[in-house]
């Protein structure tokens, strides 16, 4: 039961993963993107699309990712931009993704795609108990198993990585250096959509291959808060990514065993577990604050 | 002083803004339309009414779904029987609207089709029923049949299939193919209907394979391609080798099983094309016989004392309910047995509830014997033995 559980966490977890990276990278410069449910629709529908299209799934994840920059760059260009008030750019946004999403995908309803599918690792794949887990799913995850690494270098060993971090912490020095925070803010902003168009890639794509409006259901703005949750460090967001898909498939575990739960309580589980894990990290989270962002929510919130 | 008030920067704002403000909501107000507190012509229109039978006089029928019309599943079938009126009354004009929502919105858009002229309204999904009462009350000229409502009014009947017959039949179908002995159920919330139709699959498949269970999975929504991913990976993982389902679309459930292997068992439309190697049988809606009968009726004035003026249920033998083809993976022997029992069902030899039929806990909830009336049926709160799962109390 473990091993189904641990399965359907990354199952369900991976599109949610995307999303919480990508966010963490435009949270750790300093911005909240609230758009990301939007971002992540967009690219589920988008990649959909470019695969009904084009028969190739790599081309459509590259176009989802490309559909969740273009909708975030709405709100980059409004909040770094034109000093817009992010919270209510961002809801904004992601209102404007799904409405945009269901208008235009329409006629993909009833489209079948290839898609993605499970591909067993072979030799990882037979590995005694981990091996049937990790090593038997479509290639977006296995992609998604490297991101957070490379994120976490990027951000804590590379110049870039610093570069964007301070922009987060004190924009002015980075300003003194010669850069421009502004431009530094879009690019992770953006960055941050095209992380999130590919988490609706995967979504649509990779793991229901199907497009019906509005089926991320949430999931962008649960990452969202997960990245909250995971006090901004990367690895942390893949275990909360991973938690909620773990609720997620918690409840269908239970209830193909026969256990005598409520069927509405534990469709509320995987969100009020994100709920449950953010109040616990608030005491925390006050001093982990990339100061910048402390700004949007303490001051009347800029850009 | 009060040059002083209103002659402030601030002041000629404030002022400008809320005028401005008031004419946006007059506007919207006005935009409303169709609202009935306003005006004479209700009085002309209630003396119509009394010498006009409710239905008559129309130029339009309107159709409202909550989905979309290509979901291979519940609103596809409604729509194919749009089309079929369309077709058979080209007089009149057919409106359509898809993707409108179980709330008050559905309200304002069958107010708006009656103003374009229908007078004969098809709100097609469960949640409609409540818009559709309250447009009801205020136009009672016209004539609305809903789907699957438990409730009536003087101009409002509901109509639907005994759907669960052709599904006891699938559930047949099920138990006998099945290797593992493990069914799968994929459904959306704990409604009378669904519970209706889980309890038949099951009763029919373990008539025929005692071995058998059927797991229920609840996902809470009506398509969420999401959850149903979920599930029916989560099932299929757990040995589950025939899924079914009760979702407004079918298409994600039925891929998932034949990608990894499975069967499936349709409901709502027939997408035996989606799953070539699994496809055993699915259970149908027939909605173009039937929804022309009713136009029919309603033109002619007849709707009041019909017998679609109440709650009407089509049954196998009236063909508003059928089964589909068969896959290509399906034995001879299977079919045979299958068309034995449905023979039976047409003969009325054979009920799928006819008594003793006992709940998950033992209780008997059906006595030896007894066939259950169809309002009985339909306000179902238990699942029966055989079921792995559970309903919220």
């Amino acid at each position: 039961m473990i091993g189904e559980l641990l399965t359907g966490a990354i199952r369900s977890g991976t599109s949610v993963l995307y999303a919480s990276a990508g966010e963490l990278i435009a949270e750790r410069a300093g911005v909240i993107n609230l758009g990301t449910e939007g971002a992540m629709v967009a690219g589920a529908l988008g990649g959909f699309a470019v695969t009904v299209w084009t028969g190739n799934p790599w081309l459509g994840a590259l176009g989802g990712g490309i559909c969740g920059a273009l909708l975030s760059s709405v709100h980059a260009l409004l909040v770094v931009w034109r000093g817009a008030n992010q919270l209510a750019s961002g809801l904004t946004v992601m209102f404007f993704g799904l409405g945009l999403t269901a208008f235009f995908g329409r006629s993909f309803v009833s489209a079948s795609v290839e898609g993605f599918n499970p591909v067993a690792i072979p030799g990882l794949s037979n590995l005694p108990w981990i091996g049937p887990i990790l090593f038997r799913h479509d290639p977006l995850t296995y992609l998604s198993y490297i991101l957070v690494p490379a994120v976490w270098f990027v951000l804590s060993r590379t110049r870039l990585g610093i570069v964007l971090r301070a922009t987060g912490e004190r924009e002015e020095v980075v300003f003194s250096q010669g850069f421009s925070p502004r431009l530094i803010r879009t690019f992770a902003v953006i960055t941050g959509g095209f992380l999130a168009g590919v988490g609706g890639v995967q979504l649509s794509v990779a793991f229901t291959h199907a497009w019906v409006e509005g089926m991320t259901a949430g999931r962008g703005i649960v990452a969202a808060a997960l990245v909250i949750f995971a006090a901004w460090k990367p690895f942390r967001c893949m275990a909360g990514a991973y938690l909620f898909g773990c609720a997620q498939s918690l409840q269908l575990v239970l209830q193909s065993r026969g256990a005598d739960v409520s069927p509405f309580l534990l469709f509320m589980l995987p969100y009020v577990l994100t709920l449950a894990v953010l109040f616990l990290v608030e005491r925390r989270r006050q001093s982990r604050i990339p100061e910048e962002l402390g700004r949007v929510f303490s001051g009347p919130g800029g850009g | 002083m009060v040059r002083k008030i209103f002659h402030g920067k601030f002041m000629r704002k404030a002022i400008l803004w809320s005028v401005l403000g008031m004419g946006a909501l007059y506007l919207t107000a006005c935009s409303q339309g169709g609202r009935p507190v306003s005006t004479l012509p209700t009085g002309s229109g209630a003396q119509t009414q009394s010498t006009d039978a409710p239905g008559t006089g129309g130029s339009a029928i309107g159709f409202i779904f909550v989905g979309a019309r290509d979901d291979y599943g519940y609103n596809q079938a409604a729509y194919i029987g749009s089309e079929a009126v369309e077709k058979a009354f080209p007089e009149l004009k057919v409106l359509r609207k898809e993707n409108v929502p179980e709330t008050a919105e559905a309200e304002r858009v069958m107010e708006e089709m009656i103003r374009q002229g229908a007078k004969i309204m098809f709100p097609t999904s469960y949640g409609h029923l409540d818009p559709a009462l309250e447009v009801a009350k205020r136009h009672p000229d016209v004539v609305f049949f809903h789907q699957g409502g438990l409730k009536t009014a003087s101009n409002l009947g509901t109509y639907f299939g005994t759907i669960w017959e052709p599904v006891y039949l699938a559930g047949i179908a099920a138990g006998k193919m099945t290797k593992s002995n493990k069914l799968g159920y994929i459904v959306s919330v704990p409604i009378p209907q669904v519970l209706l139709n889980i309890n038949a699959f099951t009763l029919g498949a373990r008539s025929v394979n005692p071995n058998a269970t059927v797991t229920v999975a609840f996902t809470g929504s009506w398509c969420d391609p999401g959850q149903q991913a979920n599930a029916a990976n989560t099932m299929i993982d757990a040995g589950v080798d025939v899924l079914t389902q009760h979702q407004d679309c079918t298409k994600t459930v039925i891929e998932i099983a034949e990608r990894r292997g499975a069967m499936s068992v349709g409901y709502h439309a027939d997408a035996s094309s989606l799953a070539p190697k699994g496809w055993i049988v699915g259970s149908i809606w027939n909605w173009p016989k039937l929804y022309e009968e009713m136009v029919r009726t309603a033109l002619d004035g007849k709707f009041k004392g019909s017998k679609f003026d109440g709650k009407y249920r089509g049954g196998l033998k009236d063909d508003v309910v059928r089964l589909t083809g068969f896959g290509p993976s399906v034995p001879e022997e299977v079919k045979k047995l299958v068309e034995e029992k449905k023979q039976a069902l047409l003969d009325g030899t054979l009920h799928p509830f006819r008594g003793p039929v006992k709940d998950q806990k033992g209780e008997i909830k059906i006595a030896d014997g007894e066939i259950p009336t169809i309002d009985k049926l339909e306000s179902m709160d238990y699942l029966v033995e055989g079921v792995i799962g559970s309903i919220p109390k």
